[in-house]
């Protein structure tokens, strides 16, 4: 059924509410007034780690909520809906995910913990370069009982705070696994850069640092299962922005008028209006279809998601850039909301696969 | 008390020919019923007599009506069953799909105790009679007229695009019963026994070829007063509501408004190497792919949306408007994967002449039941709620 359940549906509500009050996107533009080397505010995520969002994927004994894939869609999504930044998608998702399914009782133990309760940044460090390749460059080669890992990730979201990272690197002669390397590591230096969204991802390159053998947490099942979970949680995200920024214009066109009219009136707007609105349902419907997909381990969950990350990326670019249009000039200005929206929809779609990426999967999936 | 779906299963397996059961069926495969019908084969004829006793070829209609009673939740139970087994529906109808439900909450005792039996009982075939040559998008326009003659009405004028009117035994007609009134005050809800005199019908031929739609023409055709559905000149209520209720259908599948099989048969089969040779036809050919099952997720979103009670509303509109327009672009696409096999049309078979067919009846979709443009007026307006003026 393509419903939320009564928890999912309180866990959307609660999370907007608390969003609203404490993440307005007047924070946003706060953060990037005062250049905040973090990018996100500290205070926020320790909200959402009382709100027991940090551990939306984390299993209850390692004191989450273990609310599934599909309540950290729900939380994505709100969250862009005000643009709250946090390290919600790096640590509460991604990283979480890479260690409760990990192969290291030990890296659970000591990590799942702290991310929960807000004091650990976990990032996941898996792109090299501008897209995404079929095989990393990076390389794992043993050292007596060691790993000695040499990488350059790049794209690296919350990778200028973490403390620790989950790394996909190739072992010699063997397929690629995921490293956790702590940020104090000898060999690793990070370079924090800022996306056009305002952002912060790092550069990060690890130059033979050293770990011990149990550092491997997983191979390329578990690096695709986190992609995906990745990726549909981005796909909620989009979806959120898509969702605020149209209610938005929708707004705008409901009060502006011009030669005497509302604009809303003309149906030149209406109809471009109502088409933006028919993608955006798409394209929720497709997301909330892969989050369902991913919490019950349906074969076809692969094939779900990529159909949702393309469907929700392009929705989301074309709607914010279509809302813009139909603010008119005000839409381009910085002051303004709507063009952050565009920005952030920019980063979002290229995140874990663009739109390009993913129709060719699904082509492959289908057989053409 | 919901049904059972394991009961239901099994007595689908016990009950349904073998030999019906396949998937992509065509035109000529289905029972439609009426005073001229021919059951076409033997496992046809049994599977319709086989419903017809449980009620199923109405599920949802009250018992009384020679319906089974089931809720709207039963009947999805029911259609689910059905899918997986490909069993065909015993009976379709304008008189099932259309009619029916607005008989159902506009008709008198009398009026569904006759006609909705003997449409669940398969006796008579009907037609709709809305569009005229001057009345399209602007229905309310329509100016077949019937004017009272005491104990009945006479009907004069011409209405188009009546589908299988040359085969249909009665039809339901939206007619002008107030010149004086505003449009939509002076219009009723008229059902007509085309074999009356007067009544007669002209098959219309549309790019694609043949085609069920015709034109029918009213010539002082006596129509008894019991026939008027509803309150006298407020037949555009009704209207409204068989429209809602057509979309409805639309988005209780059935249609193949958001089937992306035959895209997909036709993009594997121009890939003899796994793969579309041409990257250009592959992109666009994979987004429509990805637009069409982001589109059939939000036809099961509203539904479950609505499962509960409830009715899908304006949001009929906008999946009326994307069925009709992503069928278009597939169709587009499957001409493009045919290459010059799609353009053959001279009846002697191979591969590319159904695609050549399929492809000219789709334009009509987005025509047809409502035009695009009036879909996205009504989600502008309705679901939006952007203002008039």
């Amino acid at each position: 059924m393509l419903v939320l359940n009564e928890d999912q549906r309180m866990l959307m509500d609660s999370a907007r509410g608390a969003i609203a009050a404490k993440a307005p996107i007047a924070m946003w533009r706060q953060l990037r007034a005062e250049a905040s080397p973090d990018g996100f505010s500290r205070a926020f995520w320790r909200e959402c780690a009382e709100m027991g969002w940090t551990g939306v994927l984390v299993p209850q004994e390692f004191g989450g909520i273990d609310f599934g894939v599909t309540g950290a869609g729900l939380i994505a999504r709100e969250m862009a809906r005000t643009l709250a930044p946090s390290p919600f998608l790096s640590t509460a998702v991604l990283a979480a995910s890479v260690l409760r399914r990990g192969e290291s009782a030990a890296a659970k133990a000591k990590w799942l913990p702290r991310i929960v309760s807000g004091e650990a940044i976990v990032a996941f460090a898996i792109d090299e370069g501008p897209r995404p390749t079929d095989q990393t460059q990076a390389m794992a080669v043993k050292s007596g009982q060691d790993w000695l890992v040499t990488a350059a990730k790049h794209f690296v979201l919350d990778g200028h705070v973490a403390d620790a990272f989950l790394v996909e690197s190739r072992r010699f002669a063997g397929t690629p696994a995921l490293f956790l390397v702590e940020a104090g590591a000898s060999g690793l230096t990070r370079d924090a850069r800022t996306l056009v969204d305002n952002r912060r991802v790092a550069s990060v390159a690890f130059e033979r640092v050293q770990l011990p053998q149990d550092a491997v947490l997983g191979g390329v099942s578990l690096i695709e299962a986190t992609l995906d979970f990745g990726r549909a949680v981005v796909a909620a995200a989009l979806c959120g922005i898509a969702e605020e920024a149209f209610a938005r214009t929708m707004s705008y066109l409901k009060e502006r008028k011009q030669f005497d009219r509302r604009i809303g009136s003309f149906q030149a707007l209406q109809h471009r209006a109502a088409k933006v609105h028919i993608d955006i349902e798409n394209s929720w419907s497709a997301t909330l279809k892969a989050l369902q997909a991913l919490d019950a381990d349906a074969a076809s969950a692969a094939f779900d998601v990529a159909v949702a990350k393309a469907k929700a990326s392009r929705t989301a670019c074309e709607a914010t850039a279509e809302c813009l249009q139909m603010h008119g000039g005000i839409g381009m200005t910085d002051e303004f909301d709507i063009g952050l929206f565009l920005k952030r929809s920019r980063v979002d779609s290229v995140l874990f696969g663009d739109p390009a990426f993913h129709a060719d999967r699904v082509a492959m999936l289908l057989g053409y | 008390m919901a049904i059972d779906r394991a009961e239901i299963a099994e007595w689908l397996k016990d009950n349904c020919p073998r030999e019906l059961r396949m998937p992509g069926r065509g035109e000529e495969d289905i029972c439609w019923g009426g005073r001229r019908w021919v059951f076409q084969s033997e496992p046809q004829k049994v599977w319709f007599e086989r419903c017809l006793a449980e009620g199923l070829t109405v599920p949802t209609w009250p018992k009384e009506y020679g319906g089974a009673g089931y809720s709207r939740e039963d009947a999805a139970i029911l259609a689910e069953e059905m899918q997986r087994l490909r069993a065909p529906p015993p009976l379709v109808s304008f008189g099932i799909s259309m009619l029916g439900p607005a008989l159902l909450k506009f008709g008198t005792d009398e009026q569904k105790r006759t006609h909705l039996t003997r449409i669940a009982r398969g006796e008579i075939r009907w037609c709709q009679g809305y569009s005229e040559p001057g009345a399209g998008s602007d229905l309310a326009s329509l100016r077949t007229k019937a004017e009272d003659q005491g104990d009945h009405f006479l009907v004069s004028g011409q209405k188009i695009w009546t589908s299988y009117a040359d085969k249909a035994d009665w039809i339901f007609c939206l007619v002008r019963t107030d010149p004086a009134a505003i449009k939509q005050k002076s219009i009723s809800f008229l059902l007509i026994d085309m074999a009356t005199p007067g009544v007669s019908t002209k098959p219309i031929v549309l790019i694609s070829g043949k085609s069920p739609f015709c034109e029918t023409f009213f010539d002082d055709v006596v129509v008894p007063k019991q026939n008027l559905v509803g309150t006298l000149h407020r037949g555009w209520d009704v209207a409204k509501y068989l429209l809602t209720h057509e979309r409805e259908m639309i988005a209780g599948g059935g249609s193949s408004l958001f089937d992306i099989e035959a895209l997909n048969k036709a993009a594997k089969a121009a890939s003899p190497h796994g793969h579309l040779g041409d990257p250009i036809l592959r992109a666009e050919v994979v987004r429509a792919a990805i637009d069409t099952y982001a589109s059939e997720a939000t036809r099961l979103r509203y539904l479950a949306e609505v499962a509960g009670g409830g009715e899908l509303g304006a949001r009929s509109a906008l999946l009326k408007y994307d069925g009709t327009e992503l069928n278009k672009r597939r169709q587009e696409l499957m001409m493009s994967l045919a290459g010059g096999d799609g353009l053959y049309f001279d009846g002697n078979g191979g591969p590319g002449q159904d695609v050549a067919q399929g492809w000219l009846r789709s334009k009509g979709n987005s025509i047809e039941g409502g035009t695009s443009e009036i879909m996205l007026d009504i989600v502008a307006k309705r679901l939006l709620e952007l203002p008039t003026e």
